[in-house]
């Protein structure tokens, strides 16, 4: 009885080392056989720049989580179009991104941040030695201040209110800071809890910008990590939506699409008040100067203008860049960059965002004027 | 199969095998054993060393540099690396003991239901679903209870902090005479951690209760003891050493888990007792989990240091109750 179990034990076994032995040849075979084929289509490409529409190979990006939806949609956009092109996106967070493509590791990086004057500086190195990175801004999402008090979907506030309920200076809804900008809103006696995120983040950092620019009441200094030790505070953007949902008298900050059906705050701009749009959200951009120490007129590194007082502009928005070299050292790379890149800044790219992730398609002129300056971008060989 | 074999002793084993396969035999098992133990071994040690040599750079700077590079270490809050490190010792201990304090009675009481007072198929069914409870993801656990128990608790917290705020423990947000309105407390976390250790402490302590000598427990209620009294007399003494036992192994799991932790609390740093203050707590794994997405070198370095503070609390703990259940196995009924 035991002898015939053993048997058939090293039966199966002599079996399946040999099966084993016969699998891994033929799984590596067709592999091989897949990279060559990618390479010789790449370098098809490089050889043949006039034919820029029948783009392959692979095109590897990484950065920023806030555009990982809207990337989403682009990448099934893109190779919808493009059907030999296959473009990756790892969302490791802004910092990580620009430091895997300074480190040559990506051939673009998202960015929720600009980069400062080191970066720019390894960016030389990275790219070409000489003419460095660019920033394109690719995605503005409006933030919005999200808060639930029963029966009141809208409440008007100005950047100093805002300001001083995050630092805990006005802890009630019915405080006349808030009930005298908003005349007509029956405000109940009930504490505010403010709900920030506890995560370093993108969202975080630009709220904390508008606040320190836009108010004279906020005594921190931008950070994507929250300032204080006040209010509660979750994981990430869903986290926060959560916590305002379940819980009256609360108030946070979260990415506009994520605002759902729950009150969200006009902003004070000028005389008027604002609330969130895509159109508002991208005329802010647009309104806004470049920022000191921008690499060329190529470079369109926004300094958002958080006071500002145009017409319908709401300030309150997160914009994430695509960094990029403005010279490759291999064509066929430089082709799937812009390639990718024009798509994105197309009407139609932003859009298939816009509706994908929420976010605000980029003005006209700014999607033109980004196209152009892709045009220029060159390549050694 | 073999099973029934092995009820039939004298036949099979009766088979004398050849001394010199029976030598193959023993080498090669012997051999796979050793491997196995060492493995694990050199599996404590890689994961020592891997903590210790990327906390290095953290644990020495002096520069200043960690601060510069780190957004969330700022010496000029009071939030310098070994602070931060002082404070989430404080809240993952804060945590555990709490999580501790409500899991252990119940887990008893469970355990001693099972081996003693339940009906047989009662016992069996209650048994299978105690294990179950233990096979459910921590994550799950985690939007359970953000979703589902905050809002449950948040009233009874508001109880808690308007008849008993005077309780240091439960003391209300001096800011806005509240406790949290949201619930996203150390208490919530301490209960729905409870809830995850109950399965191991219930059934390691039910396998002691179960091993309890029979005639002990005979002695005992043929001298007139209640059930109550046998149970206090017989079955304590014996399972003594391995209620303790279980109890750390559920300590174990509580001082690591990370995600429930991660999604029910608001993090905070601060050496208070108060636990149904939002934003004042956070434990070692739960911030690791919640600063590594975006942190760069100097912040991974950071954050293994704080691994490192984690695994020798664990180790701290783990030796305290191999040294108790050593010590209490000599006077406990097993001898």
């Amino acid at each position: 009885m035991k002898i015939a179990t053993r048997t058939g034990v090293i039966a199966t076994a002599t079996v399946l080392t040999f099966a084993l032995a016969a699998c891994s040849p033929s799984n590596e075979e067709p592999t091989a056989a897949t990279d060559a084929a990618t390479t010789t289509a790449a370098t098809d490409a490089a050889t043949e720049p006039a034919e820029a529409m029948t783009l392959s190979g692979s095109l590897n990006g990484a950065g920023a989580s806030s555009q990982e939806s809207a990337m989403e949609a682009w990448r099934a956009g893109f190779q919808t179009i493009n059907p030999d092109v296959t473009v990756n996106y790892d969302p490791v967070g802004s910092g990580g991104g620009r430091t895997q493509f300074l480190d040559g590791g990506t051939l673009f990086a998202g960015s929720d941040s600009l980069m400062d004057s080191d970066e720019y500086a390894s960016a030389v190195t990275r790219c070409d030695a000489e003419s460095g990175a660019i920033h394109l801004p690719m995605y503005i999402s409006p933030i919005a201040v999200i808060f639930n008090v029963d029966g009141v979907t809208s409440l008007n506030m100005d950047a100093d209110t805002i300001a001083q309920i995050f630092d805990g200076k006005i802890t009630n809804w019915n405080d006349p800071a808030i009930v005298d900008q908003n005349d007509g809103v029956e405000l109940p006696d009930l504490a505010i809890t403010t709900v920030h995120r506890a995560d370093e983040s993108g969202t975080s950092s630009n709220f904390t910008d508008y606040l320190e620019k836009a108010s004279s009441s906020w005594p921190y200094e931008a950070s994507g990590e929250w300032p204080n030790a006040l209010g509660e505070s979750g994981p990430g953007t869903s986290a926060v939506v959560q916590i305002v949902t379940d819980t009256q008298g609360t108030i946070g900050y979260a990415d506009a699409s994520r605002a759902g059906s729950l009150g969200t705050v006009a902003l004070k701009v000028g005389e008027e008040y604002v609330p969130f749009s895509a159109e508002a959200a991208a005329a802010v951009v647009d309104a806004s100067p470049l920022a000191e120490g921008a690499n060329g007129e190529n470079d369109l590194a926004y300094e958002l203008d958080r006071t500002t007082t145009a017409s319908g502009a709401y300030p309150l928005v997160l914009v994430s860049y695509h960094i990029l070299c403005q010279q490759y050292d291999d064509a066929a790379d430089r082709d799937l960059v812009t390639g990718f890149l024009k798509y994105v800044a197309s009407p139609e790219g932003q859009q298939t965002a816009a509706s994908a992730a929420g976010s605000s398609p980029i003005s006209a002129d700014l999607s033109s004027e980004i196209t152009s300056i892709l045009d220029t971008i060159a390549a050694t060989k | 199969m073999t099973t029934t074999e092995e009820h039939k002793p004298f036949e099979a084993s009766a088979v004398p095998l050849t001394a010199h396969k029976e030598s193959v035999a023993n080498k090669l098992f012997g051999g796979v054993s050793l491997v196995s133990a060492s493995l694990i071994l050199v599996t404590l040690a890689a994961v020592a060393t891997f903590l210790l040599v990327e906390a290095w750079p953290a644990l020495t700077d002096t520069s200043g540099e960690l601060a510069a590079k780190v957004d969330w270490i700022r010496p000029e809050m009071g939030q310098s690396l070994i602070q931060i490190v002082g404070y989430l010792v404080f809240g993952t201990v804060l945590i555990s003991a709490i999580a501790l304090l409500i899991a252990t009675p119940l887990s008893i009481g469970i355990a001693l239901f099972i081996s003693h007072y339940a009906p047989r198929k009662l016992a069996a069914g209650l048994g299978y679903v105690i294990d179950l409870l233990a096979a459910i993801p921590s994550v799950v656990y985690g939007l359970w209870g953000a979703i589902v128990v905050l809002p449950v608790l948040q009233p009874f917290y508001n109880w808690l902090g308007d008849n008993l705020g005077w309780i240091p423990l439960f003391a209300p947000d001096p800011l806005t005479g509240t406790v949290s309105n949201t619930g996203r407390v150390a208490l919530s976390a301490g209960i729905v951690l409870a809830i995850m250790i109950i399965p191991i402490i219930t059934a390691v302590t039910r396998e002691v209760f179960l091993q309890t000598p029979v005639l002990h427990e005979e002695a005992a209620l043929a001298m007139g003891a209640t059930r109550w009294e046998m149970v206090r007399m017989a079955v304590f003494p014996f399972g003594r050493s391995g209620m303790i036992g279980a109890t750390m192994l559920g300590l174990g799991r509580a001082l690591g888990e990370t995600m429930a932790v991660y999604m029910i609390l608001s993090p905070g740093l601060s050496y208070s007792f108060a636990i149904l203050q939002g934003g004042l707590h956070n434990t070692i794994a739960a911030n690791i989990a919640l600063k590594f997405p975006e942190a760069n070198s100097e912040g991974v370095s950071a954050l293994i240091a704080m691994g490192l503070a984690l695994f020798v609390i664990t180790l701290l703990v783990n030796m305290l109750a191999r040294w108790i259940v050593s010590r209490r196995s000599e006077f406990s009924g097993a001898n």
